[in-house]
């Protein structure tokens, strides 16, 4: 059986014309960027039209303000770490409760080496309370860092006002977005915002695992968290990865190009997806249910049974999605975001995020529309809370 | 992707033994919604003590589902008092291992067929109450740590992984250990020493920071209406309602969890 791949949020297929674009760059022009040779010139020059690439995909003026790195993770680390470096007086930063795990853990650490940190609520619509962020924002706050949108709910923050809250009440302070879940789904565009940092990472869209990028606002100072040579002009020593970063600079153009067929087909399938399990399965409930999400994430929880149980019995039938973040699927706890957000234990532990992407078919939802059911129901038939179920006309 | 061997997987995809009994002879129950895990185990046995069926019914993860299966089949045709002999080792070796971090599957197991049969004897037990597991590696619940903690007068979490175990694989339960050498090394006061203004703040304290979430992510709720001597007067709503001794066993955590933090004479009355 085909394998039915709605966990986007996770991974994505590297698009096939982004690897031609990488491929002549592993045993044909291996040349190194830095070489005063034309063979090495001519990757220089690839290297370039890549960052124009990422440039234009971030909405960037300038192609300097990007800052090309192995990961998502390691464009959080470097936009996190490298501005308190560069301002070490201060020691208080604001994040929000529901940050991916690369952030939250990085501010846990940041605690134990002595800075204050406030972590902003969100509520049952997972949504910030901008009063909330202007209180928290004081003389001492030297960074915020808010993700764009939610890699469990898709939930989109209004980023660019939040930039504007926080630099109304302190001028000084940086703002860092997480853009790893909104790449690729929304438009972003950071010229004449007061966004001064954003991260992205490849593998989301649709490039290889292993390259990802950070747009550092001209004027922003970043300390280094390699330093070795000059690459990157000194914000991040170490040759070039020059395949990986032609593949993400295609992916970008790809991305972008595909961005109106996110906004609709794919929007499109994946309402049709959430609306259709809503009505067949009586103890399905939609965990956000929002309008301000990415187009192509839903997470629903499948009330009195067990998220771990659903996916496996969804990977029999060919069927991949995820329940919570995948790195926190090593782990027993339930989602931090959806507990953030206030969703009732009966449906915390049973909740499945499905996210679309540009490769998904109308026969492939309608496939998962079909099994589904199925599965859920002979799932319910285990469930001890059968009087429950019941009463929500499951079984 | 966790590491299951073939049976947990034939085990959840073909669960044996689903559903209940009417008339059962005894019920079992282990875990709760909250917890992510919950299993029901109904058993049917014969006039010489035989168990003739057994059926279960379980909310948790493809391990919780397997280890549930495999037990019901482990235990028919067993004399009760042999079924009371399996140990949750025998349930996870039965299914051919199962992952450190999924162990507690079988010890969910373990508490139901105990739980079971107790209610076949009349016995009255803590049908609600799970042993937290703190470290799933090496396998220590926090009421085994506790008492190590306080025999061997352990004072450091490193102290704790060199003389126990615990903590000594992946350090995921480090901060759990570290809260309860917190819990373990609070001075204790008497309820007599304390005027009654001191004694409501220190209650309505513990009962904020360690009961009332633990009762509200559940549904359940608790009140403080009033203190007189060492008695703690309280109103306790549960939400457990399928759980028969559920409000015993509520009005122990809440018992246990002010001794611990304020003074071990308190005793919990219901209002």
């Amino acid at each position: 059986m085909d394998t039915i791949y709605l966990d986007n949020n996770a991974t994505t297929m590297v698009d096939p014309q982004v690897v031609d674009a990488m491929t002549p760059y592993f045993s044909q022009y291996y040349g190194n960027p830095s070489s005063m040779h034309d063979f090495g010139g001519k990757v220089s020059l690839k290297l370039k039209e890549a960052r124009e690439q990422v440039k234009e995909f971030f909405g960037a003026s300038l192609a300097s303000e990007i800052i090309f790195t192995a990961s998502g993770s390691e464009s959080a680390n470097m936009a996190i770490r490298g501005v308190l470096e560069a301002n070490k007086k201060q020691k208080h930063i604001i994040t929000t409760k529901i940050e991916h795990p690369c952030v939250l853990n990085v501010y846990k650490t940041l605690e134990k080496e002595g800075y204050r940190v406030t972590y902003l609520s969100v509520d049952s619509d997972g949504s910030l309370d901008f009063q909330e962020l202007e209180d928290s924002v004081c003389d001492d706050t030297v960074l915020v860092s808010i993700m764009y949108a939610n890699n469990e709910t898709g939930i989109i923050f209004p980023v660019e006002k939040l930039a504007e809250i926080v630099k109304r009440k302190n001028p000084k302070t940086k703002f860092f977005v997480d853009a790893v879940q909104a790449a690729g789904k929304i438009k972003l565009d950071v010229k004449n915002t007061k966004i001064d940092l954003m991260g992205i990472s490849g593998h989301k869209i649709h490039a290889p695992k292993g390259v990802g990028a950070l747009y550092i606002k001209k004027g922003t100072i970043v300390m280094p968290l390699v330093i070795g040579g000059h690459q990157e002009r000194g914000k991040r020593a170490g040759t070039e990865n020059v395949p990986y970063i032609i593949g993400l600079g295609k992916a970008c153009e790809l991305a972008n190009a595909a961005l109106n067929d996110e906004e609709t087909r794919v929007k499109r399938l994946r309402d049709k997806l959430e609306s259709g399990i809503i009505k067949s399965i009586p103890n399905a409930r939609l965990n956000a249910a929002v309008d301000e999400r990415v187009p192509n994430t839903t997470n629903i929880g499948f009330q009195y049974i067990e998220g771990e149980l659903i996916l496996l019995h969804m990977s029999d039938a060919g069927i991949c999605a995820s329940s919570g973040s995948a790195c926190t699927s090593g782990s027993l706890e339930p989602s931090h975001v959806l507990r953030a957000m206030g969703v009732p234990f009966t449906a915390l532990h049973g909740s499945i995020r499905f996210s679309l992407s540009r490769f998904t078919t109308e026969k492939e939802i309608d496939y998962v529309l079909e099994k589904l059911p199925q599965i859920i129901r002979k799932l319910n038939n285990l469930s001890p809370f059968q009087k429950e179920l019941k009463a929500l006309g499951a079984i | 992707m966790w590491d299951y061997s073939d049976k947990v997987m034939e085990h959840y995809r073909n669960p044996k033994n689903v559903g209940s009994i009417e008339n059962a002879d005894a019920i079992g129950e282990a875990g709760s919604l909250a917890c992510g895990d919950m299993l029901k185990l109904f058993l049917k046995v014969d006039k010489d003590g035989i168990i003739q069926d057994a059926k279960f019914q379980t909310f948790g993860c493809g391990s919780a589902v397997a280890s549930s299966s495999v037990l019901t089949e482990m235990i028919i045709g067993l004399h009760i008092d042999e079924a009371k002999k399996i140990t949750n080792k025998q349930i996870a070796d039965e299914l051919g291992g199962l992952p450190p971090e999924k162990m507690h599957c079988s010890v969910m197991g373990h508490e139901a067929l105990e739980a079971a049969i107790a209610d076949y004897y009349g016995e009255e037990v803590n049908v609600c109450s799970e042993e937290k597991i703190i470290c799933t590696c090496a396998f220590k619940t926090e009421n085994e740590l506790l008492k190590e903690i306080k025999e061997k007068g352990l004072k450091s979490v490193e102290d704790v992984v060199a003389e126990t175990g615990a903590g000594g694989g992946c350090g995921r339960c480090h901060g759990a250990i570290s809260n309860l050498l917190k819990q373990v090394d609070k001075p204790k006061i008497e309820m007599a020493a304390m005027s009654k203004t001191q004694q409501i703040i220190k209650i309505n304290n513990v009962i904020e920071r360690f009961i009332a979430d633990e009762l509200r992510k559940d549904g359940g709720d608790i009140e403080l209406v009033d203190v007189e001597d060492s008695k703690v007067y309280v109103k306790l709503r549960g939400a457990c309602a399928s759980c028969k001794n559920a409000m015993v066993t509520l009005k122990y955590f809440v018992e246990n969890t002010l001794r611990d933090h304020i003074s071990p004479d308190i005793e919990v009355v219901e209002v």
